[in-house]
């Protein structure tokens, strides 16, 4: 009865518009999780770049003749570690402390400058045997793929320097939080990607 | 320290006086106009003072409304540049007979057609596209910008620079000479080592980064911005297509993204993706690139079947038909786009299994597509018609389009395929559904929105005209390619031998005249329109009468913040059912509008992009590095602005809306 009451009222007097201000949901952290996926496309892209030529040699080194899974070891723990810090910035954050923040910060980004020299190191030390892109198909295909996952990694150093400055500036306010936030997703993002590098390049290299 | 030659390389890079075409007439005289063209307009802009105004109006502008008018305009212009290039191609491949070589050299030939193929998809189709979804989408689910107002801004003018980059070539260098999509090895280095292929690799990654963008933006908009009580199942249904068109693009430019990354390292850094040794696999490229160009033509063509779904129920003053069914088929439409790619190249030798898989997922799309055919002539049953002009575009598309969706069907059929592969019945095909879909879905929306952007109609008289010439035009220009297609006759010629060929060549060419004189028509009816505006004008805000969405409940053009409160939403026809209901417009109790400020950032941003573009194509290092940091510092810089945001005064509102009552008053009086 009531309910059929309300039906009819409503019918009679329906609300068209609201009287006061709309505030629609910000729509930021799903922007971003969408520019997310879609860079996770590009790496989709590379990974099967690698896939289809990934063993074209062309009478060049193969993985097992270059890849130090030590070294590689070392270098992957750099970045699942600065995930970690990361995550330990981000609790600093919900609890409000500025300088707990920038400190966690500031170890994130040297555990990712870590990630980045050794990176380096490793293609130092695989050009000068020889094995360079231009050497094959497989060598291409590896260098783009670790070296796009590199670049990130280095974007997001810079971005995370940007946001130490911002943070000093005007403090943890909603928009630098926000900031930290897609950062954040940035960063473990990167991690799953390498995850996959590591497993599929490095690992299913060696076992060759 | 340089001796001189080394110093000019290192200051121009590649770039020097013989890059400029001076041994090419028409392309002088083409820039001799351009220069005089340019001159005239900067003059003009200069005396009547509009830089301020541009500047601060527009091009700093974050007014979804405003970017959505500059990308129509700029797609507008770059049709005229596309179409010369079609132009040229008919008179070419219609004289050049018997001997004669035609007009045009064939490098220069090959040139026009891959830059007429570039720039028709993504400077002409693309910006129409995205122009009609920025202007729209945002008034149709009731909220004041999209959600992320100056990434709008960039998105337009990175479109823009890529857009440039390409007219630069035109002048400055050449094109690339090898089809639309470049496929390698044909792109690669060793056969195409001039600037060609550069111009095309960096004129499309600078547009892309502003067309992925912009398909974040508008898929969050749509998702989270929506007026209160507007479910899923309430969007209007150019809405749902902006969602799919918006949600195909994020998953599939990334991939373009990729694949001309790839390809620029191998012509760059020497890498082996796409060569033919050391373990280079070309038909990568081509598989990579259809998974993203296949989604792309659904990409052009969903925002079209909006706009005719919109248009159709407007003119036929009924309720769309199916409309449930329309949204399914559109989402299975997006889907199935995704697993075709390999169609366009059943000649590849992957196998009867692979081919027949993807033969018959196409053709399966054609069973949504007609579902949508059906529903669109079911509206129109019993309906109320009125043939204003965009409605004559729709039927128009009706006829047209299910012959080009039967060719594709036959196409669809591999070994039909492997005889009119990349035969002039290809052609045929693709632009019967480009033109009769997007390019007549695209001049229906533009006629049938033109009176919300700017308070007046176009002129009905030279609309007519214009569709007119299209259609007919269309068909004397496509047929004949249908006929030589299935005669054999391959794409991409630019001379023939056998004589009794040239009759069909003649009849296309007077096909595309007919559609010069089409475009010509509709240019007249944007000026005719603009000295009889007062005519034509429109001050209900719902100039059709029968307006069903919430775009038709603002004035015309809209204010900044388009609704004075946010409408709350009851029916999928929100507008019908408030007409219908007796909604009255709230006259007082204003408050002030929250809304984000111009700024030029995108502009810069964009501007800088274009300068690394051309250093990239020129080889011009030390440009390439000063652009590169200038964009990463001019990035972060922005990034340090945290004044976003202003509020609109209450007052302001009320004089603007006073103003509307009053305008409405006078209308019922």
């Amino acid at each position: 009865m009531t309910m059929a009451n309300n039906t009819a009222a409503q019918t009679e007097m329906p609300v068209f518009y609201l009287k006061e201000e709309h505030h629609p949901e910000t729509g930021t952290m799903l922007g971003f999780w969408i520019y997310l996926m879609s860079d996770s496309l590009i790496f989709g892209i590379l990974f099967a770049t690698y896939a289809v030529i990934g063993q074209n040699y062309a009478a060049g080194p193969a993985p097992t003749d270059l890849f130090d899974l030590e070294l590689v070891a070392i270098n992957t723990s750099m970045l699942l570690f600065s995930s970690i810090t990361y995550g330990f910035a981000m609790l600093q954050m919900e609890k409000g402390s500025i300088a707990g923040t920038q400190l966690w910060l500031a170890i994130t980004g040297l555990f990712g400058a870590a990630f980045v020299g050794l990176e380096l190191y490793e293609f130092h030390e695989l050009w000068s045997l020889g094995a360079t892109p231009m050497r094959s198909g497989f060598l291409s295909a590896f260098y783009t793929l670790v070296a796009t996952h590199g670049l990130h990694v280095t974007f997001g150093i810079i971005w995370l320097v940007t946001l130490m400055i911002q943070v000093a500036k005007h403090g943890l306010i909603p928009a630098n939080k926000r900031r930290l936030m897609c950062l954040s997703m940035f960063w473990h993002f990167l991690d799953v990607i390498w995850i996959g590098v590591f497993s599929v390049v490095y690992l299913l290299g060696v076992l060759g | 320290m340089f001796s001189n030659p080394d110093l000019l390389h290192f200051i121009f890079g590649r770039l020097s006086l013989d890059s400029l075409p001076f041994h090419e007439p028409i392309l002088v005289v083409t820039f001799a106009a351009v220069v005089l063209g340019g001159i005239a307009v900067l003059g003009g802009i200069t005396y009547f003072r509009l830089w301020g105004y541009l500047w601060n109006e527009w091009i700093t502008s974050i007014d979804h409304k405003k970017i959505g008018i500059m990308y129509i305009i700029l797609a507008l212009v770059m049709l005229l540049r596309g179409f010369s290039d079609a132009l040229m191609m008919r008179a070419q491949q219609a004289m050049a007979f018997g001997g004669s070589e035609g007009f045009l050299p064939p490098d220069h030939y090959d040139q026009i057609f891959t830059a007429h193929g570039v720039i028709m998809i993504f400077f002409v189709a693309m910006p129409l596209v995205t122009g009609l979804m920025n202007f729209v989408v945002p008034l149709q689910i009731g909220a004041r910008d999209v959600a992320f107002p100056f990434l709008n801004n960039f998105s337009f003018w990175m479109t823009t620079s890529g857009a440039v980059l390409i007219m630069v070539s035109l002048f400055v260098g050449e094109f690339a000479k090898t089809g639309w999509l470049a496929y390698p090895p044909l792109s690669d280095i060793v056969y195409s080592p001039g600037v060609g292929v550069d111009y095309y690799i960096w004129a499309l990654q600078i547009a892309g980064v502003g067309t992925l963008l912009s398909g974040v933006n508008l898929v969050v908009t749509i998702v989270k911005m929506r007026a209160p009580g507007m479910s899923m199942m309430k969007m209007p249904v150019f809405t749902w297509t902006a969602l799919c068109t918006n949600v195909l693009i994020v998953a599939a430019f990334p991939v373009l993204t990729a694949v001309l990354v790839l390809l620029g390292l191998d012509r760059y850094a020497d890498t082996n993706f796409f060569t033919n040794d050391l373990g280079g696999n070309a038909m990568m490229y081509i598989n990579l690139i259809w998974i993203w160009g296949h989604p792309e033509v659904y990409i052009l063509i969903l925002p079209a079947f909006g706009v005719f779904s919109e248009v159709v129920s407007t003119f036929s003053r009924k309720r769309l038909f199916g409309y449930s069914s329309m949204v399914y088929a559109t989402v299975v439409i997006t889907i199935l786009s995704y697993i075709v790619w390999l169609h366009h190249f059943f000649t590849m030798g992957s196998g009867a299994s692979v081919n027949a898989f993807f033969g018959i997922a196409t053709m399966i799309i054609s069973i949504p597509t007609g579902a949508k055919i059906f529903n669109w002539m079911f509206t129109m049953y019993k309906g109320r018609i009125s043939f204003d002009v965009p409605m004559l575009w729709t039927i128009g598309f009706m006829l047209t389009f299910v012959i080009g969706g039967m060719t594709g069907v036959m196409l669809a059929v591999p070994p039909a395929d492997f005889v009119l592969h990349n035969s002039l019945f290809l052609i045929a095909h693709f632009h019967n559904v480009i033109i009769g879909g997007v390019v007549f879905g695209m001049f229906a929306g533009i006629v049938y929105w033109f009176p919300k952007a700017f308070g007046f109609k176009l002129d009905p008289f030279w609309g007519k005209m214009s569709f007119w010439l299209w259609l007919v035009g269309f068909y004397f220009a496509f047929m004949p390619l249908y006929v030589l297609g299935l005669m054999g006759i391959t794409r991409r010629m630019s001379q023939f031998d056998d004589p009794s060929l040239q009759i069909w060549f003649v009849i296309a060419a007077f096909g595309a005249l007919l559609i010069a004189g089409g475009i010509g028509s509709f240019i007249l009816s944007i000026v005719v329109a603009v000295i009889k505006r007062d005519k034509l004008r429109d001050e209900t805000g719902d100039p059709w009468g029968d307006g069903r969405t919430l775009e038709w409940s603002t004035s015309s053009p809209p204010p900044a913040y388009n609704f004075a409160f946010t409408p709350v939403v009851h029916d999928l026809d929100a507008w019908a059912d408030m007409k219908k209901r007796g909604y009255v417009r709230p006259t007082e109790g204003f408050l002030d509008i929250h809304m984000p400020k111009n700024t030029g950032a995108g502009f810069i941003l964009a501007a800088l992009s274009l300068v690394l573009g051309f250093a990239l194509v020129w080889h011009i290092w030390w440009l390439v590095i000063a652009s590169f940091i200038a964009l990463v510092v001019g990035a972060i810089a922005h990034t340090f602005n945290y004044d976003r945001d202003y509020h609109i005064p209450a007052s302001e509102v009320v004089e603007t809306e006073d103003e509307r009552t009053a305008l409405l008053a006078k209308q019922q009086a």
